[in-house]
């Protein structure tokens, strides 16, 4: 019998995804032996041409990281459907619209001019902004161009699963390849990950005091970090309460509060929404003046609540 | 005790060893006069005039009635030849000290005597010294006593000083029989706090009380001051009376609850321009209503202040209701008891001139047009207007000691100046202080005026947002008497059907946790006001208590799984209702 | 409903809570006071049941404004302190939203207790009078995902 074809493709990301394939180790020789791999651009040499070639859902399953901002991942992404079977988000970016999300949050003006001509480490005499079309000598040469916002991929296409995290580990990893092998796969449009959020297995969670208050935000330079007390009983924003558990809480055990790359769980939609609700409750504030003082100490609540959820929110972007 | 036999007068009569003689004696009904002694009093034999005859086989003695012991087979006879001459001798040796007092000189008349033998005295106190003893051994107050001795003996304070310890309970004034002690302020009438004078602080509360039973006003009994006195339990046959009774709280479980708690009526004094608290005569409405109350401190006589009967009087609607100033709302109720006071002032004093000064006759209930109809027949004057201002500037003498209604009468387009001996103010009805506070106790609600909000003004008068609070009477806004005992029938029978059902709708929208997708991140505990979530260490999940729990969702809010929901609102439901609402 | 700047009708979300608010909507009603039709209601049991999320969505489904009203503090709430929640809730949000190019005048706060249905009237009134001038929401002329 055939080995099943798998592909890997990434869009805006970091490229930890595909370090995290690569991190399988000895692992990943496992899935080669049961897989055969037929398109992954960041190890292999294919070119577009050679997936056009393919028969349509010839690929049994496509791994996209990344999230989609410039019309050349989106025209990849439509092929890929067509190619596949199955299409699982890979990471926080493909799942969630990532990092690159919070560029949704400014305008594409603002990040060309940032990124290009202000930014302190460019040197940019001719002023040179990336052009979709340019004229050269041996004519008109076209770039992709940056969309106006990031988006998820089940934003561009029909996705199949997701694989949470930033990156993706290991463990979620190898049970979704498992599960796709195996054909024992939950309904369409499931994250591969705990329906529950982080304080389910978080070891912090057994010292929250029985009435959790809040009179003040800090960030986590601000004060020494207790290595095992509750992030939020030490009034510094963790959004563990919020974020989808299966990561093995990576950041919290190196003493950093989560950052929420999981994503919500299936019953919330908006994560950082969900956040404002959960958290200003736990505000130690009765009056106006008290409620404002505690607000004051939070630092771009959009970006912190929403740091990797901006495209997934139900605004999505900046919306003037 | 041991019963002995006697004769008084030659009436054989039963009596117990070592009785009193005088107590004995009144319960054959024989009268022996005597000054000094007062039955809640340990008896003196100092004053002399109960002095009888007794006689114990061939023995003769002239003793005091008050002080002696009787004893078997003795003989008394209280109006002797014997008896009269020492009792004559006795009082002119009084009056020989004290010449002009009422008491003696009464008892003088009745023995005959004009002309006493040793002159007459100018001095008022016969140094009986019930005063002195009443505040010793009942009062227990230790401010009077005796200072000197024989002709220069006088009764006062330690070094004639004004006593600290004295308790102003005005005891040594009640049992002084010639009436030289007074308490200053006592006889002079007039209140602030009781308008219709001083009541005992051991009374009935008012004629109407249910239960109708004396209650003590701790503040004024002179027991809970010096821990003396208790007359009250003495002469308490049924002894009822338990000075040592504290308040208790009592816990009672019930089901559903009225809030009837009534209203109060508006501070006169908050009107400036109408000078209650100042002119004795001017009345409340509630004032009037004890004064003319067949119960009340005059029986029911209608009198001014100084004790006259009034020559007219002035009945003021609308005091503080329907006015911006104060409360815009109609109280209701005045109208009609206005003129019902008018009605029975002129049955009463019949050439009395009675003036209603009113904005607009309100009689709207059954019959009560018919009855403003009457009174206009009656002859009772109706001035239609505002009084703007009521004071005692006389003009002339014929207006001296009258207060000076100033009015506009709309009806003939001028100002009119109308001199009365007392007036009523129909203050506006208010809500209770607390009603606000007990509001948020029962979890419903008061309106802008103070009153009880009803659940619907139709649909649900009498319930309240509240499930099994009920609401009747002025508590809920100013109405007349029908009108209550209708809305408190109305509320009882919703009560009834409440109770008769055995069992409660529990609240339907409660939240609920999902134990599947609860993380135990344990935000909602803390935010419940009702302690209806706890955090199960074990399972690591909160749960939730739906008997205890209210329905408001916050934690439904919070809940940063969306594990908890609400029954009736759940997100989905209300993302939904945003959606269909924003569709067009 | 036309969307040009001389007929805008904004559509405001007003999240009234069931015992006092949506009771003085009520009041306002059986007084037979007018408020405008470009306040629709949704009624929750507690100004504390209201989610961001909600807040979040409406403005996602095109809402011009966002009212929120309650019981007044301190003491007035029927759950002892839900409004507290939303008072919480409401400060945080509102610093949020510029983030999100929504002026935080579209989101607003306030204590209607049962009594005061006039308030209500007002209330609604200015702020239809307010988001009016304001002009529609951004949302809608905004660029849509992609």
């Amino acid at each position: 019998m055939a080995k099943p074809k798998v592909a890997f493709y990434w869009c805006a990301s970091c490229g930890g995804c595909e370090e995290a394939v690569v991190d399988l180790a000895e692992d990943i020789l496992k899935v080669v032996e049961a897989v055969d791999i037929v398109f992954w651009p960041c190890a292999l040499d294919f070119k577009k041409t050679d997936v056009e070639a393919m028969e349509d859902g010839s690929i049994a399953v496509t791994f996209i990281n990344g999230a989609i901002n410039s019309d050349e991942q989106e025209e990849m992404v439509h092929l890929i459907r067509k190619k596949s079977g199955l299409i699982v988000a890979f990471g926080a970016c493909s799942h969630l619209g990532g990092i690159p999300g919070l560029a949704n949050l400014t305008d594409k003006e603002s990040i060309l001019r940032a990124s290009y001509l202000t930014g302190p480490t460019n040197v940019n005499q001719e002023k040179t902004i990336p052009l979709a079309k340019s004229p050269s000598p041996d004519g008109e040469l076209h770039l992709p161009e940056l969309k106006a916002n990031a988006l998820a991929l089940d934003q561009v296409i029909d996705v199949d699963y997701y694989i949470p995290g930033c990156s993706v580990p290991k463990k979620l990893i190898l049970d979704a390849v498992t599960a796709i092998l195996t054909g024992n796969l939950p309904p369409k449009g499931s994250v591969l990950a705990p329906t529950r959020t982080n304080c389910d297995t978080c070891e912090r969670n057994k010292t929250k005091p029985e009435k959790l208050t809040i009179s003040k935000f800090y960030r986590p330079y601000e004060i020494e970090l207790d290595e095992e007390k509750c992030f939020l009983a030490q009034g510094v924003i963790c959004m563990g309460p919020v974020t989808r558990g299966g990561c093995d809480e990576r950041c919290i055990k190196g003493n950093m509060p989560c950052r929420g790359c999981f994503g919500p769980v299936d019953n919330v939609y908006d994560q950082g929404a969900k956040f404002i609700s959960a958290l200003a409750s736990l505000f130690d504030a009765k009056t106006d003046e008290e409620v404002q003082a505690i607000v004051d100490t939070i630092q771009d609540p959009a970006g912190t609540f929403y740091r990797f959820s901006v495209a997934k929110s139900y605004l999505g972007h900046k919306v003037s | 005790m041991e019963t002995i036999k006697l004769k008084i007068n030659g009436f054989e009569v039963e009596a117990f060893d070592r009785q009193p003689l005088i107590e004995v004696a009144e319960k054959l009904g024989i009268k022996i006069p005597t000054l000094c002694h007062n039955p809640i009093i340990e008896p003196y034999g100092v004053c002399r005039v109960c002095t009888v005859e007794v006689r114990h086989g061939r023995r003769v003695r002239m003793v005091t009635a008050c002080n002696y012991p009787v004893t078997n087979g003795i003989e008394v006879f209280t109006e002797s030849e014997r008896v009269i001459r020492n009792r004559k001798m006795i009082i002119e040796w009084l009056l020989a000290r004290c010449g002009n007092v009422p008491v003696l000189n009464k008892l003088a008349e009745q023995y005959g005597i004009t002309e006493p033998r040793f002159g007459r005295g100018t001095d008022d106190c016969i140094l009986c010294g019930l005063c002195v003893r009443v505040c010793q051994d009942v009062v227990k107050a230790n401010v009077l006593g005796f200072f000197e001795r024989g002709p220069k003996r006088y009764v006062s304070t330690a070094f004639d000083q004004t006593s600290d310890l004295c308790i102003t309970c005005g005891a040594c004034a009640s049992v002084c029989p010639t009436g030289c002690i007074t308490v200053e302020g006592l006889q002079e009438g007039i209140y602030k706090e009781m308008p219709m004078g001083p009541i005992t602080p051991i009374h009935i509360d008012f004629m109407q009380a249910v239960p109708k039973k004396a209650v003590i006003d701790h503040d004024s009994c002179i027991n809970f001051k010096t821990g003396g006195c208790k007359v009250c339990v003495d002469v308490c046959e049924a002894e009822a009376i338990d000075h040592s009774m504290q308040e208790t709280e009592k816990e009672v479980d019930v089901g559903t609850i009225l809030l009837s708690t009534g209203f109060k009526l508006q501070d006169g004094e908050a009107l400036k321009e109408y000078g209650y608290g100042k002119y004795p005569n001017i009345l409340t409405s509630l004032d009037f209503e004890v004064l003319n109350n067949a119960n009340g401190p005059t029986g029911g006589k209608i009198f001014t202040q100084e004790g006259k009967v009034p020559k007219a009087i002035g009945i003021i609607h609308c005091v503080g209701s329907r006015d911006k100033k104060y409360h815009e709302y109609c109280s209701r109720v005045c109208c009609m008891y206005a003129l019902k006071f008018a009605h029975l002032i002129k049955e009463k004093i019949h050439d009395c001139e009675v003036y209603n000064f009113y904005i607009d006759m309100r009689c709207f209930g059954k019959g009560y047009e018919e009855f403003y109809n009457r009174l206009l027949k009656e002859g009772v004057n109706f001035v239609r207007g505002k009084v703007a201002e009521i004071n005692d500037a006389a003009l002339d003498k014929s207006e001296e000691g009258k207060l000076i209604l100033r009015a506009e009468d709309t009806m003939i387009g001028t100002v009119r100046r109308i001199p009365v001996d007392m007036v009523v103010l129909c203050l506006a009805v208010e809500a209770q202080e607390d009603a606000k506070e007990l509001s948020h106790f029962f979890s419903c609600s008061v309106g802008r005026d103070g009153f009880f909000i009803e659940k619907h003004p139709k649909l649900a008068p009498v319930s309240t947002a509240a499930d099994g609070i009920f609401i009747a009477g002025m508590a809920q806004g100013p109405k007349d008497i029908p009108d209550t005992v209708a809305q408190a029938g109305a509320a009882s029978s919703a009560m009834l059907s409440l109770i008769q059902q055995k069992e409660v709708e529990a609240e339907v929208v409660t939240a609920m946790i999902d134990e599947e997708t609860c993380s135990g991140c344990q935000i909602c505990v803390g935010l419940c006001p009702y302690t209806a979530i706890t955090y199960n260490k074990d399972k690591n999940k909160s749960e939730l208590n739906e008997a205890l729990c209210k329905g408001c969702g916050t934690c439904v809010a919070a809940c940063p799984s969306g594990a908890a929901q609400q029954k009736n609102f759940r997100d989905s439901q209300i993302f939904a209702e945003i959606k269909g609402i924003l569709a067009v | 409903m036309s969307s040009d700047k001389s007929g805008f009708e904004p559509r405001i979300v007003a999240f009234l809570c069931n015992w006092c608010s949506y009771t003085g909507a009520d009041l306002a009603g059986t007084a037979r006071m007018k408020y405008p039709a470009n306040v629709r209601t949704i009624r929750v049991m507690c100004s504390g049941r209201v989610d961001a999320q909600f807040v979040m969505k409406a403005f996602a489904e095109g809402a011009d404004a966002v009212l929120i009203s309650g019981c007044h503090t301190p003491s007035d709430c029927h759950y002892q302190e839900g409004n507290f929640k939303a008072l919480r809730r409401y400060y945080l949000l509102k610093k949020m939203l510029p983030q999100f190019g929504i002026e935080p005048e579209r989101l607003r706060l306030e204590w209607i207790s049962a009594a005061e249905g006039d308030k209500f009237q007002e209330v609604c009134t200015e702020y239809t009078e307010q988001i009016k001038k304001l002009g529609p929401s951004p949302v809608k002329k905004g660029v849509k995902n992609g």
